[in-house]
This record gives C-alpha cells, structure tokens and sequence, in this order.
C-alpha cells in the first residue's frame, strides 16, 4: 500500500464512518456501497485537494476516478505528476 | 380522539386483570384522553379507555357495554359515517341509548361481527370485548391513522394505543430495542407493523383484526390497497369527481364534531385545498395554524399568510428555530416511541401545542394527497429511470433528472456521471418490486456502517428489505408501476411514519385530533380507480387534484413547485445552544451503554456535525445519522435505562 492510498484509506474510514477499513477491497465501487454519496464526493474532492496539492476540475469528478480506492490513489498520482500541469 | 387499553389473560391460569393495572395504563395515556377515562373488568378481560370528548360529549363514555354486559368496547377514532350507518341499524331493529358514533361501532359489531369493519369509513383502533365467546377483537383502521399494540407476557396480552402504557401495566415485561426494528428503521426510515422498535411488542397491522380466543391467536384483513384502475371519463371528470369527493369527505369531518375543527395550512396545494373546503363548509369562525421557521431556507410563510388571507381564516403561526428544535426533542422521541431520522416531527409537536392553547380540539390536514394523487419526486424520479431502463446507454434520458432535482443542472456532481452512477444503480432491474424505492433504502441503508458489532450480530442475517418484498402482495408485480410504487409507499412511510410518528403522536401529545380528508375511503377509492396517466402526466404530479383546486386554491399556490416538508436536523443539535443533554448521549460511554451504535463512529460523526456548525454545511447522510443516533440514545435512557435504573 503506497503513501496515497494510506492517507485515502484513512479519510474513507474517519469521515464516512468505515470501520473494517483494511477488509474494504480497493476496487470496491464506493457509490454503490453507500459510503460515498453525491455530498460525499465533494467532502471527498476537497479533501484530495488539500491532502496532495492539487486542484480538482468539475470534469474530473467522475465515477472514473472517484468510485474507487485504485481510482483515486490513480488519479491523484497523475495531477502529481509533472505532466500533470 | 382517546386511549384504548387492557389486558386479557390468554389461559385460566393466566392471573385476571386487576382494575389497578388498567388505571396504571390509562394514567400513561392521559394525553390521549385528558377529558375521562373508565374501565371495566369483564372475567378474563379488562378494557380501559381515556376520553377526549368530540362526539356526544355527555353520553359517549367509555368502555361502553351492551345491556347485560355481553360486549364490551374500547374505541379510540372517529366513523365518520356513524349517522349513516345508525340509519341502517335503527331499521334492523336496534335501538340507541346515545348519539355518539362509540354506540355505533358497538351496535355494528353487534349486527355484523368483523364485516362491521368493512363498513366504517373512519381512523379507528377498536378492542371489544365479547363476553359470551370469551373472545378479544382487536381491529385497526386500513391506513392506520390510529395505532394499536400488543405484547404478549406470562398467559397475558397486554394492548394498548402507545407502547408506554403496555409498560406502564407490568413492571417485569421485558423492556429491549429489537434489533430488527432498528434494521428497519436503517432502511425504510421507519418499522413497519407487525414490527416495532421494541422486542415482544407488536402493532396491528392496518386493515386488519386480529382475535383472540380459545382456539388461539389470529390476524386478518378486513381490507386490502388496490388499484383498480377502472374510471372511465376523461381528465376533466375526473377532476369533477375528485373535487367533489373531497368536498364530502371535509364536511363529513368538519360537520362530525360536537367541538370546533381547524386545520393545518402547510402551504402547498394539498393542505390549502383542504383549508378552502373546510371554509365551505362553515359560516362559522375558523382557525388555520402554520409551523413557520426561523431560517428562510424551510420557510413558507408567505404562502401560508396568502392562503389565509384568501380564505378570511382566523390564523394561528408557531416559529420554530434550530433550538426548539433540540429543546422538544426528548418528547418528540417519547411520544413517537421510536428512532427517527429526521426532526420533522418536532415543530409539529409544537405546532400541536398551539392548537390546544387556542382552544381547538381537531384539525384537518393535507396528509395523504401525496401518496393517493402521486405528489412524491420518487414517483417522478422512478418514471424518469424507468424511461431511462429502456435505453441504458442514452445520455439524453438521464438529464430528466435535472427536472426534477434542479440542483443537479448546477452541481459539479451532477454533469459528468457521478449523478448518473446513483440514479442508474438497478435501471437493470426496472420490474424489480423495489425500483422506486431502491435508491432511498440503499441511501438509507448506509447508516448501518454506524452501528455497533453486537448489534450486527444481532440483526444477524435478517434483511429487512427482502422480508418486505416477501410480505407484498403476490399480484404486486401486475399492477401498474404508479401504483406498485404508491403501494410500496403507502405501506412503509405512510403508516409507519408520516401517520404516526409525525401524526397521531405529534398531535396526540397535545390531546388533539388529527382528521385527513385525502385518507377517507371513497377518495381512497376513487384515486386507486384513476389511470395512473391522470396523477402522474408526463412529469406533472398530483394533476387531477391541481385541476380539481383550481377554483379553489389561489393560483401561486397551484404554480407553486412542491416543496417538500423539512425542518434543520442535525445542525439544531449543535453549536453553542445545544442542550446538555445531547453531549451526554453522544459520550461514548453513553452509546455503548445504549449498545446500538459504534461509539468511536458516533464520536467521528459528532465531531464531524460539531464542525460544520459554522459552516452550516452538512451531508444529508450525517443529517440522518446524528438524529438517528440522538433518537435512539433517547428512546434507549428513556424507555430502556431510566425504568431498569427505577
């Protein structure tokens, strides 16, 4: 488990109440489990925003790089990227 | 409106009624029924019943007997069609001692047995007695707008309007949340009946009697929803004939009361209308009483205020801030006897109050016009994705939804798919018994990542939503979808929730009665007999009833887009005017001790609603997660802890 998907992990677990958060399987859809609902992407874009620096575009939030943990850590490790910018 | 309670001893060795228990049950009722109360011992049988005084208030004493005793009856509600129905006894040769409608329902029984039942066009919960056949007849109304407990302990069945008063008659009846409840309540937002959120207490459910007698226990219905669909007129008769049915079903309930009828003005169409025919039907005074609310965001003062003045009605306004909101909270949960997720209830509890101080004992309401004329969004939102279903893949289909939930069209949520992933959740399944209501119970059913590990395992492998499915009825799947939707709807929310939590006890906490001109049973029927097209046309919802106001309700109230009744939720529970109280539940001794919830979560959650006090922003998953958790905390230390503790 790399340092982002750490850091997702435990926002996921303190903010949405997710309490067996290691038994919660990467490419679990956290839309259709109810953990994240249409607020819950947005406390969620926020707190990517400040966790890693980055700026999250309204175009960016898709189910494609928000339902799920392997999603976000990928997404966020592409805007760090140089290339990113 | 009144209490009905008692206890009957199941077997001979079961130990007889004593009079000291009945008047223990009917002391826990009192609010129910301030004006009298009596009871009666009858061999294996005690009824007992406290009395607010609407019909015949000299002569309509209760528990009423046949002459000799043969049948004894505790009644609590209203036949609407006593008069109507005495006629017909009267000609069968029965003979009448009072006006009241009780003598009614008691002859009734006397004439038809259960058939009786199926007469009444009325909000009842009956237990009578018949002496002869040592046998308990328990029935309530087919909506439910009256409830009815039982709970069976030691050979006895102990019955009774409220839960409080089968605790208040023995102290060693095992006081306990039912862990199925609680699953219920995390899905459908409420138990439903059989179901209660205590464990060994049951409801009756609507449209049933349940008897008791030698041979054992059953429970029947005396009634079933169906939905016809057989009107044949155009759109403009059936607005004819809505407006008129309406009409008669407001004066049968404001013509039917020996007191003063007001009612409640919400500001929407339904409750309008009911207003403008209940003026009608009056040249006498008449009074209107609004909940109005300090922060604008749930404000509809000023459609309230034109009603009224439309309609030259005496009005009445209560505003409720976020702090009376948490301050009557503890009563809300006490009288409601169950865990609820929104506060909703509260600011009719105090609008409740208001009524009685202005003297007036009922009051119409609006209650019921969404479910029978198709107002709610999720009907709306369930014909949108059934639309959707049929091409999965269009991208055009899904922006209806935009329609219906503006904000959509302005959220960055909402544009790119996020909104499309939540909605189209089950569009594969659009026969699916549960379509309209799948995205509210997934929604709902998150909370349960809240509670504790016991409680899991408590609740174990139940699925409180596969049991509903299994309950329904098996013809459900051939209905049209309108009205398996209004089906769905009308069982769960409707006679769990909105009647009773928000209703009968909000209003019974104040010793006033409710009365619902949308529930009486020849607008029930007509309703189920319209196409579906004729309340829900395209996306236009309740348009039969917008067409049968149109003379009636002022025009911005008919332009008016629904706006669905709320009050501030979580947010009343912090910040600086917080009552103590709230901080004492939500301390993680206190909700392990209540053992529903996990107490770390809980705390992540209270920090979380602390938090957004500033801001004032707060997901609707905590909003339904903080109320959840505070009410059952306090249906835990009031009902559960505090009578251990004694």
């Amino acid at each position: 488990m790399n340092a982002i998907e750490t850091t997702v992990r435990s926002f996921i677990a303190d903010n949405f109440y997710v309490r067996d958060i290691d038994a919660l399987s990467s490419d679990a859809s956290l839309l259709r489990r109810g953990i994240v609902d249409s607020t819950g992407v947005l406390e969620l874009t926020a707190f990517l925003e400040s966790a890693f620096a980055i700026k999250v575009a309204d175009d960016e939030i898709v189910p494609e790089n928000l339902d799920t943990i392997d999603a976000i850590v990928a997404f966020v490790a592409r805007k760090r990227s140089p290339k990113a910018a | 409106m009144c209490g009905v309670a008692g206890i009957y001893a199941e077997t001979a060795a079961a130990a007889a009624p004593r009079r000291e228990e009945l008047d223990a049950m009917t002391r826990a009722l009192h609010h129910r029924g301030p004006d009298a109360d009596g009871a009666i011992v009858s061999g294996r049988c005690g009824l007992a019943h406290t009395r607010l005084s609407i019909i015949d208030p000299r002569l309509g004493a209760q528990p009423m007997s046949t002459e000799g005793g043969g049948l004894v009856l505790s009644y609590n509600g209203e036949v609407f069609n006593y008069v109507e129905l005495r006629e017909e006894l009267v000609a069968l040769g029965h003979r009448f001692a009072t006006q009241s409608d009780t003598e009614v329902v008691l002859r009734a029984y006397a004439a038809w047995g259960e058939d009786a039942f199926t007469r009444f066009n009325g909000q009842f919960a009956i237990a009578i007695w018949d002496a002869f056949r040592e046998r308990l007849v328990l029935a309530r109304d087919r909506l439910g707008v009256r409830p009815l407990y039982t709970c069976a302990h030691l050979g006895r069945v102990y019955f009774a309007s409220e839960i409080k008063a089968i605790f208040a008659a023995d102290r060693t009846i095992p006081r306990a949340l039912d862990p199925r409840g609680i699953d219920e309540t995390l899905t459908f937002w409420t138990v439903v009946a059989p179901r209660t959120a205590f464990a060994g207490v049951e409801e009756v459910r609507p449209g049933h009697v349940r008897v008791y007698d030698a041979k054992g226990v059953r429970e029947t219905a005396f009634w079933s929803l169906r939905y016809p669909h057989d009107f044949e007129g155009t759109i403009e008769d059936a607005a004819e004939a809505v407006g008129e049915a309406l009409s008669r079903a407001t004066s049968l309930r404001m013509l039917r009361a020996d007191v003063p009828v007001g009612a409640y003005l919400s500001g929407g169409l339904d409750s309008s209308l009911v207003a403008a025919l209940a003026r009608r039907a009056t040249p006498a005074r008449f009074s209107t009483f609004s909940v109005r609310f300090e922060d604008g965001e749930y404000d509809e003062g000023r459609f309230q205020r034109l009603v009224a003045d439309e309609l030259g009605t005496e009005h009445h306004e209560v505003v409720v801030r976020a702090s009376d909101i948490a301050r009557a909270f503890p009563d809300v949960v006490a009288h409601a006897e169950r865990p609820i997720l929104r506060t909703a209830p509260a600011p009719l509890l105090l609008l409740s109050r208001l009524v009685r101080e202005a003297g007036i004992k009922v009051v119409l309401t609006g209650e019921g016009a969404d479910e029978m004329f198709a107002g709610y969004d999720l009907f709306r939102e369930a014909k949108v994705r059934r639309f959707w279903a049929r091409q999965p893949d269009s991208k055009l289909r899904p922006r209806l939804l935009e329609r219906l939930y503006p904000y959509l069209a302005r959220s960055p949520v909402a544009n790119n798919g996020m909104s499309h992933a939540f909605f189209g959740s089950g569009i594969d399944a659009p026969d699916a018994l549960d379509f309209a209501h799948d995205t509210r119970w997934r929604t709902t059913s998150a909370l349960k990542r809240l509670l504790s590990r016991a409680m899991k395992d408590a609740i174990g492998g139940h699925d409180a939503r596969a049991e509903l499915l299994a309950a329904l009825p098996p013809d459900l799947a051939s209905f049209a979808p309108l009205a398996r939707d209004q089906y769905v709807e009308i069982k769960t929310l409707l006679s769990g929730y909105l009647l009773s939590a928000q209703g009968d006890r909000m209003l019974m906490a104040s010793s006033v009665e409710g009365r619902f001109p949308f529930l009486d049973a020849d607008v029930v029927k007509l309703a189920n007999a319209l196409p579906p097209s004729y309340k829900l046309r395209v996306l236009d919802e309740k348009h039969v009833l917008k067409r049968a106001s149109r003379d009636l309700v002022p025009p911005e109230i008919l332009r008016r887009k629904k706006q669905p009744y709320r009050a501030p939720d979580a947010l009343s529970f912090v910040g600086a005017s917080a009552p103590p109280w709230v901080r004492e539940l939500l301390d993680e001794r206190a909700v392990a001790r209540g053992g529903v919830f996990d107490p770390r979560a809980v705390s992540a959650l209270a920090g979380k609603c602390r938090a957004a006090a500033a801001t004032g922003k707060l997901s609707n998953f905590d909003n339904m997660a903080l109320v959840g958790v505070l009410s059952t905390q306090l249906l835990h230390h009031g009902f559960v802890e505090q009578r251990r503790e004694s």
